[in-house]
Order: structure tokens, then sequence, then C-alpha cells
């Protein structure tokens, strides 16, 4: 009996600092908005725009790859702001935001190489070539991986936050240079045409901010729902720790 | 006056922990031969790897002298810390009352001077089996900034990775990633030196831009890595 209430109070006081996730409502709007965004999104890549001239129907593949491409950037961003935070604040929290934040950007990022290579193969006819943007994008998905592989092996401790953290702000220097990488080398990749005036009919860049959008909404859901995965885990691997130091 | 007395007392900390590492450096003889043994063997492989003509000589020797730089490089760098930590001389070095990026730059400096050993004795022997002319002085900058490069990135994550239980394995996965640029930019300026190209970008001077951001970088955050 005696056990069992100490077990007891020790599960109530572990319980205590966990706080009341935030209401679902906020991601059962921004889901709901998404599934919305999408569905129209869909409809307007595949009949609204206009076929291309030159690349023909391969070219809708863009409205996918340009989205997924900037929450890949994004991402990795966000996983370097919140490791930096973490590194200034020690608050904990930044070091979800950005495990949660690496874990749906690595997702992106290889689903931008995916779509990027299928678009490559129809319309350079080669799955790959090495090219400035290509390039870079590729380290952006190792450094992905490094990252999430250092955490993994560094366990759920203080020092793989940190040191994921350091990786993170060495990692995003790669970032700016993607972005850049049309503008300073010569590449096949095809370069930013949206600021360009008459580069682009209207429809299209209304699609395409369309799925930019509804992309960057369905990014938030998934990030809000991975920050709580990470938070609940380290919790609950917490509370475990605390009931093994308990026996 | 408090300014410079603390910075003399900074280097006298790093130039203390610098000379350790060198002591033992020269005591032990490990890493130093077998990084050099290393990129010897690195050498020769390239050689058979890539049925070395006259007309491809000139494409493959840069990459073949960066893979082989790069490579030896980790080989060290992989027990900067862990050798500390094996012989369970960090905890000491850390209870110390040093500055954490005193601890920083005389690793990176010892590191410096070890790669830096093994690439003059390398080189010599680069040139002759290669048969290229690497005896320009315009090499010696190329090697020192692109050796700067991935000894800052390595040192500073021979730091996180020694505490793991893979950090053979992990080490190279976090530092290439990183060191592609400086890769890039070393092997391309290294290649601009045997066959002149027109057009190339300042393959030096974006090396040297790379080196500086690495070094703060890793400057202003090694404290957090090394912290227990």
């Amino acid at each position: 009996m005696a056990v069992i209430n100490k077990t007891g109070t020790a599960l109530q006081e572990a319980a205590a600092p966990v706080r009341r996730p935030p209401r679902p409502i906020v991601s059962l709007l921004l889901g709901t908005l998404a599934l919305v965004g999408m569905m129209i999104s869909i409809w307007a890549i595949f009949l609204y725009a206009p076929t291309d001239a030159i690349e023909g129907l391969s070219q809708r593949i863009f409205y996918f790859h340009v989205p997924v491409a900037w929450l890949a950037m994004l991402s990795f961003v966000i996983v370097a702001l919140g490791g930096a935070v973490y590194l200034w604040r020690a608050d904990e929290r930044w070091d979800w935001l950005a495990l949660a934040a690496a874990e749906s950007g690595a997702v992106f990022t290889t689903l931008t190489l995916v779509t990027g290579s299928l678009w490559g193969r129809a319309t350079w006819g080669t799955w790959w070539t090495w090219d400035a943007r290509l390039t870079t994008s590729l380290i952006l998905w190792f450094l992905y991986v490094a990252y999430l592989m250092l955490r993994s092996y560094l366990g759920k401790t203080s020092t793989s936050a940190r040191a994921g953290a350091v990786l993170a702000i060495l990692g995003v220097i790669d970032v700016p240079i993607i972005y850049e990488s049309v503008n300073w080398w010569r590449t096949l990749h095809p370069a930013a045409e949206i600021g360009t005036p008459g580069a682009l009919p209207p429809s299209v860049v209304l699609v395409l901010m369309l799925a930019l959008v509804s992309f960057t909404l369905f990014y938030c859901v998934l990030l809000i729902q991975l920050y709580q995965l990470v938070r609940l885990q380290h919790l609950s691997w917490r509370l475990r720790a605390r009931l093994q130091a308990v026996d | 006056m408090n300014r410079l007395s603390a910075l003399r007392l900074f280097c006298s900390q790093v130039l203390a922990i610098l000379g350790k590492d060198i002591r033992y450096e020269l005591r032990s003889k490990q890493t130093w031969l077998g990084m050099g043994l290393f990129a010897l063997l690195v050498f020769v492989i390239f050689n058979f790897a890539f049925d070395l003509r006259v007309e491809n000589r000139a494409a493959v020797a840069p990459g073949a002298l960066w893979v082989a730089f790069v490579f030896a490089s980790l080989l060290g760098l992989g027990r900067t810390i862990a050798a500390e930590r094996e012989g369970g001389s960090l905890d000491r070095l850390l209870l110390c009352p040093v500055d954490r990026r005193a601890i920083y730059l005389a690793k990176l400096l010892g590191n410096l001077l070890f790669i830096g050993i093994v690439e003059l004795v390398a080189l010599p022997i680069f040139a002759a089996l290669f048969a290229v002319p690497l005896f320009s002085g315009e090499l010696l900058p190329i090697v020192l900034l692109g050796t700067l490069g991935v000894a800052t990135i390595g040192t500073l994550f021979s730091a996180m990775t020694a505490a793991t239980r893979a950090r053979e394995l992990l080490l190279p996965l976090l530092v290439f990633p990183l060191i592609v640029p400086v890769v890039i930019a070393a092997v391309r300026a290294t290649g601009a030196l045997m066959i002149a190209a027109p057009n190339e970008p300042p393959w030096l001077g974006l090396l040297a831009a790379f080196d500086v951001i690495f070094l703060s970088l890793a400057f202003l955050t090694f404290s957090y890595v090394i912290e227990e």
C-alpha cells in the first residue's frame, strides 16, 4: 500500500509541471483552412492553370515543387532560430520547436528533391545534374539528416539540444546560398520569375500564391502536431526517469 | 590595462594547452603518423581508381589532393577531444578556470599544426606521384585556408561527438555537409593553378570568407557544446 501511495504521489508530482496543450481549436481551424486550400489548389493546378507552351503538362509540378522547397528552407531557418533562442534563454520549448521543425523539414526537403527530380527527367532528360541549386539543396537534405542523427545519438539530454542548436546555426548559412544560387551562378535551374513583371501570366502567379498559402497552412498544422508530439515524448521520458528514480 | 592583462592570460592559457598537446603528440606519435600514412594510401588508391594519364591529370589531381587532405584531417580531428575524454583529462581541463574559447583555440591551433605537418610531407610526394608541378608559392595560402576551414568545423564537432557511442561514424556525417563550400573553393582554386580558367569566381576570397564565418560562429558556440 505504501508503495502504491509513493508511486501515486510521485506520478502526481511529475505530472504537475505538465501544462494543458493549447486548445485544439487553433489546429482544427488551421487544418480546415489547409484542407480547403489544398482542395482548391489541386483543382486550380490541374484545371485552372494554363498549360506551359514549351514544357507542357510537366510544368504543373512547379506548383507543388515551389511551396515544398520554400517550406524546406523555412523549416531550417526555424530550426536555427529555435536553436539560437534555446542557447540564449535555455528554455527547452524552443528546442522542441527546433526538433519538430527539423523532422518536418527533412520530409519537405526530400519532397523537394523528388519533385525536382521528376521535373528534371521530363524537361532536362536527366534525373539529376550537379547544378548549384540542386547541389546546395542536397546539402540541406544532408544537414537535416545529420541534425536528426545527432539528436538521436545524443538522446533526450540538454547536451543533445545544445549540439543540435550549434549544428543548425552553422548549417543555416546554406539557406541563403540555396536562395541566391540561381543568381550567383549560371545554373540550369530556372531562376525566380515571380518578381519580374511580365514573366508569368497573372493566372500562374495566382495559382502559385494559392498553393504557397495552402502548403504553408498545412505546414503550420504539421508543425503544431509535431511540436506536441516532441513535447509529450520529452515529458513522458522525464516521468519515466522520475519513476525509476523513485523505485 | 585590465583588458590587456586578460588578453595575456588568455594567450598563456592557449599556449599552455597547445604545449601540452604538442608534447603528448611528440611522445605518442599516434595522430600525425596515422594521418600521414592514410593520406599516402588515398593517393595510391586514387592513382588506380582514375587510371591517371597525361590528359586527365590536371582534372583529377586537385580532387585527389583535397580528398586525401580532408579524409586524413578528419582522422586526426576525431581524436581531438576524444583522446582527452579517454584519458580522463577532459573533466580536469573543464574544471580548470580556463576560458572555453582558449580551449577551442588551443585545440584548433594544435590540429592546424598536426594537419599542416602532414600536408607539408604529403605535398611533395603527391607532386611526384601525380607528376604535377605543385611547388608554386600560390598553393600555400590555398592549403592553409582550406585546412583552416576543415579544422575549424572539425574541432568544434569533435567536441560534440566525443560523448557519443558512434563518434567515428557521426563526425564525418556532421562535418562533410558543412565543409562542402570550403572543399569546393579549395579544389577549384587548386585547379585554377594548374589550368588557368577564365571567368572563375574569386575562389580564394570565398575560401577566406567561409573561414571567417565558420571561425567566428565556432568561437561563439564552442562553450555550449563542451559544457557538461
